[in-house]
């Protein structure tokens, strides 16, 4: 049987993710239990440094050299070439582990279509299974649809397939003594139909990406406006956090369509989930409430979200806000 | 321009349940993805302005026509349903390959799919369909507009956004910053009840006895559970917003999470 490959994804300053760290990590688990083996792929311009980075976590990682990403969108470019790389292999992978991040969706979606493979989306956690009931040995991927309301285990029914894993689902943990870096050569690489970038405008600043925080401070509409989010932002800071928001208060006007929580925003699983002023939408609920400790500060005893926080404050949030960051920076000072 | 929309049926978010036999309930009441209803506006904004027509393509079980009904109200010109017994429990290549086989019997300069589907799709498929056809793909549009002999699309980046352009035909995967999606006015309710909603067969889109569906799926539930209960919650109320504060700090602090 073919090994498992891990897709390393590079961010733009040309460094590993973190979700790819995960990803990593958590393949190299199913293949120790599987004993099968595991390498990373990292295809970009300059992927080197990417490549020994992931070589902290996998005994092995193939570095592709990709042409200039500018002349496509990065999912593209990379998906074609990992087919590539399959293609030409000795032995294709059985697996494609890929974290499930914007661009790790669109990687997957394009290489089951040039593999020709099955594709388990948004994986929680991943075990190896030993054949049985007609199923081959594999992998059993757990997933949380619906925003976490049912917790399913699917598997492949053959033995190869691509498995989307979820950030924050695995702690990446690097090997004792760091994996070799070689360099992979794709001579037949098809790419797909041409999209030209024609400018990439940055326009956030680059705190910590929300899917990533170990801490998120959401409001509402409850919030008000951009002053209250002003100092959500206090508290996020004092705790090493994010802020994210409702899409109530997106729609308002009030902050990023980039920090959104929800169904049509982003899905996050922080430590901490601190809500102000957040009712609890079922529309917002799936992009939160698998977060470790929910808690939650609205004034309407009976909006939804006291149903599912852990702890639940009835109080007004403007007043609450800003003396939870003072209570904050009181126990820093008693700290330090 | 001609616009071909990908819409799925899926149950009324909030209401998803799964059925005895482990696959999702479809007898929960459907409608639009939300996110489809993103793009389907895009594209008959594109339509008002710039003149041509939308299609709405879908996998689904016959039956499920309401939501098809909705989306043709909105202002849809036509729908076609790929419906067929073997496509029951198809997996996401399968929906790829049998909605690129549909695309295939179909005229088209454009290709809009939402950016994922709140049933547990996970945003894959667009991306899956414009490579089987070897159409570009531009996902995460925020704006979408044509320009000569292509497409013109604003993207969001981690960053920011990236500005991409393609020739036509291409496949676009929309968000909800396109814009609001548009109620269905009475005349369009009217109207849309004598719209065509064509069904095809696997064998109608040259797929038969082609290795789809059901009996082909790559993927299979094995087990479907309640998650794990949440555990004790607490509530506080009738307190000052020191005391409050004061209570939160201490939950953090007592759950190791400060």
């Amino acid at each position: 049987m073919g090994g498992i490959w891990v897709v390393g994804e590079v961010d733009g300053a040309g460094a590993l993710t973190k979700l790819s760290c995960e990803a990593a990590t958590a393949a190299r688990f199913l293949g120790d239990a599987a004993k099968i083996d595991v390498r990373g792929v990292v295809a970009a311009a300059e992927p080197d440094a990417a490549a020994a980075s992931m070589a902290a976590f996998l005994p092995v990682v193939t570095a592709v050299r990709a042409p200039e990403t500018l002349e496509r969108p990065v999912a593209a470019v990379v998906a074609a070439r990992v087919a590539a790389l399959a293609a030409a292999a000795a032995e294709p992978p059985a697996y494609v582990v890929v974290g499930a991040s914007p661009d790790g969706r669109d990687l997957a979606g394009a290489l089951a279509a040039f593999l020709g493979v099955g594709v388990l989306v948004g994986a929680t956690g991943l075990a190896w299974a030993d054949a049985a009931d007609g199923l081959p040995a594999g992998p059993r991927v757990e997933m949380q649809p619906f925003g976490g309301r049912v917790v399913t285990t699917s598997a492949f029914t053959g033995e190869r397939g691509i498995i989307l894993l979820r950030p924050n689902m695995v702690a990446a943990e690097p090997l004792a003594a760091p994996g070799r870096v070689e360099a992979g050569a794709t001579p037949d690489v098809v790419d797909p139909a041409p999209v030209r970038v024609v400018e990439r405008v940055v326009t956030q600043s680059t705190g910590p990406a929300i899917e990533d925080a170990r801490v998120i401070v959401a409001g509402g509409r409850g919030v008000g406006g951009p002053d209250g989010f002003s100092g959500l932002a206090d508290v996020a800071a004092l705790l090493g956090g994010a802020v994210g928001a409702t899409r109530a208060a997106v729609d308002a006007g009030w902050v990023d369509y980039a920090i959104q929580i929800g169904q049509t925003g982003k899905t996050v699983k922080p430590a901490v989930y601190l809500a102000f002023g957040v009712s609890g939408a079922i529309q917002h609920k799936v992009g939160m409430q698998t977060s470790e400790i929910i808690v939650a500060v609205n004034r309407d005893p009976d909006a939804p979200i006291g149903e599912f926080a852990d702890l639940f404050v009835v109080a007004d949030l403007t007043a609450v806000v800003p003396a939870l960051a003072s209570a904050l920076r009181a126990r820093a000072g008693v700290e330090l | 321009m001609r616009i071909v929309v990908l819409v799925k049926p899926v149950p009324d978010p909030g209401e998803e349940r799964l059925g005895a036999d482990g696959r999702l309930d479809r007898s929960v009441s459907a409608v639009i993805n939300g996110n489809d209803e993103y793009v389907l506006e895009a594209a008959l904004q594109l339509v008002d302005a710039n003149g041509g027509d939308v299609t709405l393509l879908s996998m689904a079980p016959a039956g499920i026509t309401d939501p098809i009904r909705k989306a043709l109200a909105m202002g849809a010109t036509r729908a076609v349903l790929v419906s067929d017994p073997a496509l029951v429990g198809s997996c996401a290549l399968s929906t790829a390959q049998v909605l690129a086989a549909a695309l295939q019997t179909l005229e088209y300069d454009l290709v809009l799919v939402g950016a994922d589907t709140s049933d547990g799709g996970g945003g894959v498929v667009g991306a899956a369909v414009a490579t089987l056809l070897g159409h570009p793909y531009l996902s995460r549009a925020r704006k979408i507009e044509p320009v000569e002999g292509g497409v013109r699309v604003e993207s969001l980046s981690a960053a920011g956004h990236d500005v991409l352009e393609a020739a036509l035909p291409a496949v676009v995967a929309g968000t909800q910053l396109l814009g609001e999606p548009r109620y269905p006015t009475l005349r369009g309710i009217m109207g849309a009840r004598s719209k065509d909603i064509a069904i095809r067969t696997l064998a109608e889109i040259g797929l038969a006895d082609r290795p789809v569906g059901g009996a082909h799926a790559t993927t299979t539930l094995l087990d479907a559970r309640p998650p794990a209960s949440r555990g004790s919650m607490r509530v506080v109320r009738g307190v000052d917003s020191a005391a409050a504060a004061a209570a939160i700090v201490d939950f953090l602090a007592e759950r190791r999470a400060i």
